[in-house]
C-alpha cells in the first residue's frame, strides 16, 4: 500500500511537473511550426493571482523572461481571455504600446500577431500566441480554423495537467492527503527501523478493515 | 371567462388599429429602401469592449465614455477617462463609423476588472447598456460560463423586447459561449471578402449572417490602424448596417430590422 501510495506521489508531484513544462514546450513548438512563424508563447492563467503567466516561448524570445505576471485582462493576451475570441493583428508595431510590451516580454517587436484562447469546457487556461507566421499572404479562414483546432487541442491536455497539478499539490500541503502523503514517504525510508515500520503497517492494516 | 377578459397577450377584434404599422414595406425591399441616403444619425451605438481611444481620426467623437467595474461583489459604473485598454474597442468604433458617420457613439468598457470579474462584469455592462435605451449594442465577446448564461439569456431577450439591437460575435472554436447563440441576437461570423457592405444571411444556424472579416484596416491605439482578422471584426460591420437602417427607418422592431439584413443580404436581394 505505502509503495503504491510513494508511487504515485512520487509519480504526481514531480512527474506532473515535468511532464506540464514539456507539454508547454511542445505546444508553443508545434505551433510554431504549423504557422512557420519566428516565434510563439504561450501565457497560463493564474487564477489565484487573477495574472496571465509567460509559461513558454519557443524562437525568438528571452526564456529567462518565463514566469513573469500581468494582470489578466490587459493588453491583447488579457482581451482574448477575457472575451474569448481568437485575434490576427497584421502590423502591431504600429501600436507603440503593444510594441513595448512585446519588446519587454519578448525580447523582440514582431510585424504580425495570431492569439487564441485556450478554452477547455467553461474553463479559459490561457492564451496561445504565434509572431511573425511566414506567408504574407492574405491571413486566410482556413489558418484562423487550424490555430482554432490546435488551440483546442492544446487546451484539453494542458487543462488535464493543470488539474493533475493541483490534485499533487494537494497531496503536498498539511491537509489530510498531505498527511498521507509524508506518512507513505516516512514508511518508505531506508533508515526506518522494522520495529518502528511494522506495528504502523499492523495499525493502517487495522484502520483500512475499519473503513 | 367573463365578456372581454381575453388572456393577457391577445388582440381584442376592436384593437387591431393598435398595432397599425407605422409604414409599409415596399414590395420588394432592396438596399436603397433599406439604408439608401442614411448616415446613422439619431442612432445611438454602443461599444462594449475594451474602451475606445478618444480623438482617434477613424471614430471621432465619443459621446460617452463608461467603465464598469467591480467593488467586491458590487458593480460600479464610472465615467472612463482611460481610453482603450488594448485597441480592440477602438477598432469596432472606427468600423461602426464608417458606416454611419452621423450615429452617437457610446464606450462602456468591461475590460481591466480582472479575468475572475470579467462575466459579472459582461453582464453588467450589457444590463447597463439595455437600461440606457442604446439602439445598437456591439458585443464582440463572449464568455463560456454556464452560470451567466441564464441571465445573459434574459438579458438578450429583454434587450430584443425594448427594442434594442444586440450584435454579437460567433464563437468559431468547438465551444459552448453566449451571448451569441441566442436567437434574440444578431450572430456574426466571417466571410474572406472585401467589400464591406458584402454580407451573408447563413440559413443553418446558430451563425446568422457572416460579414467582413479577413485582413481589416481598423482604427487602433495611438491614432492609427492595424490589419486585423476575427469574427470580433466582422461584428460592427453587421451594427454599422444595423444603425444605418435604423437611422433612416427607426420604427423597426428588432424582428423586423433582422427581417431587412435577411432581405437585403448578398446571398438574397442583393444578390439577385
Amino acid at each position: 500500500m505505502s509503495g503504491d501510495l510513494r508511487s504515485a506521489v512520487a509519480a504526481g508531484v514531480l512527474g506532473a511537473e515535468e511532464d506540464y513544462r514539456a507539454l508547454l514546450q511542445s505546444v508553443v513548438e508545434v505551433a510554431r511550426a504549423i504557422f512557420r512563424a519566428e516565434a510563439s508563447s504561450v501565457f497560463m492563467l493564474d487564477e489565484e493571482t487573477d495574472e496571465l503567466v509567460f509559461a513558454a516561448v519557443t524562437g525568438q524570445g528571452a526564456e529567462t523572461l518565463i514566469g513573469q505576471r500581468f494582470p489578466s485582462s490587459t493588453g491583447i493576451a488579457g482581451w482574448v481571455l477575457v472575451t474569448r475570441q481568437p485575434l490576427v493583428l497584421e502590423d502591431v508595431g504600429k501600436d507603440p504600446r503593444f510594441g513595448r510590451e512585446a519588446a519587454e516580454s519578448t525580447g523582440f517587436v514582431p510585424k504580425s500577431l495570431m492569439a487564441v484562447p485556450l478554452l477547455h469546457g467553461e474553463a479559459a487556461v490561457g492564451v496561445l500566441e504565434v509572431l511573425d507566421r511566414a506567408s504574407h499572404e492574405r491571413f486566410t479562414l482556413a489558418e484562423m480554423e487550424l490555430l482554432g483546432l490546435f488551440a483546442n487541442q492544446a487546451a484539453i491536455a494542458l487543462d488535464l495537467l493543470r488539474r493533475a497539478r493541483q490534485a499533487h499539490a494537494a497531496l503536498d500541503t498539511s491537509g489530510e492527503a498531505g498527511a498521507l502523503s509524508r506518512l507513505a514517504t516516512a514508511l518508505e525510508r531506508d533508515d526506518l527501523d522494522e520495529d518502528v515500520r511494522a506495528p504502523i503497517l499492523a495499525i493502517l492494516a487495522a484502520l483500512e478493515e475499519l473503513l | 371567462m367573463s365578456e372581454g377578459a381575453l388572456p393577457a397577450w391577445s388582440l381584442p377584434s376592436d384593437a387591431t388599429g393598435t398595432i397599425e404599422l407605422p409604414s409599409e414595406w415596399p414590395e420588394r425591399v432592396t438596399r436603397d429602401w433599406a439604408w439608401g441616403g442614411a448616415d446613422g444619425r439619431g442612432v445611438k451605438v454602443c461599444i462594449l469592449d475594451s474602451g475606445v481611444e478618444p480623438d482617434h481620426p477613424l471614430v471621432g467623437r465619443i459621446d460617452r465614455s463608461v467603465v464598469i467595474s467591480l467593488d467586491g461583489d458590487d458593480v460600479v459604473v464610472g465615467e472612463d477617462t482611460d481610453g482603450d485598454l488594448c485597441g480592440h474597442g477602438t477598432a469596432c468604433a472606427g468600423v461602426v463609423r464608417s458606416f454611419a458617420p452621423k450615429c452617437e457613439l457610446v464606450s462602456v468598457r468591461v475590460l481591466g476588472a480582472g479575468y475572475t470579474g470579467s462575466g459579472s462584469v459582461l453582464l453588467a455592462g450589457l444590463r447597463w447598456a439595455i437600461e440606457q435605451g442604446y439602439d445598437v449594442v456591439n458585443m464582440s465577446l463572449s464568455t463560456t460560463k454556464q452560470k451567466f448564461a441564464g441571465l445573459l439569456h434574459e438579458l438578450a431577450d429583454s434587450a430584443y423586447f425594448r427594442r434594442t439591437i444586440l450584435v454579437a460575435s460567433a464563437h468559431n472554436m468547438p465551444v459552448e459561449s453566449y451571448p451569441w447563440r441566442f436567437s434574440s441576437v444578431i450572430s456574426v461570423g466571417s466571410h474572406e471578402q472585401r467589400d464591406p457592405y458584402t454580407f451573408f444571411y447563413n440559413p443553418q444556424p446558430p451563425v446568422e449572417f457572416f460579414a467582413r472579416g479577413v485582413d481589416v484596416e481598423v482604427a487602433w491605439m495611438g491614432g492609427g490602424t492595424l490589419m486585423s482578422t476575427g469574427n470580433s471584426f466582422a461584428t460592427p460591420h453587421i451594427a454599422g448596417i444595423a444603425a444605418l437602417v435604423l437611422s433612416k427607418h427607426p420604427e423597426l422592431t428588432p424582428f423586423q430590422l433582422k427581417s431587412v439584413l435577411y432581405l437585403t443580404a448578398t446571398n438574397v436581394g442583393a444578390g439577385a
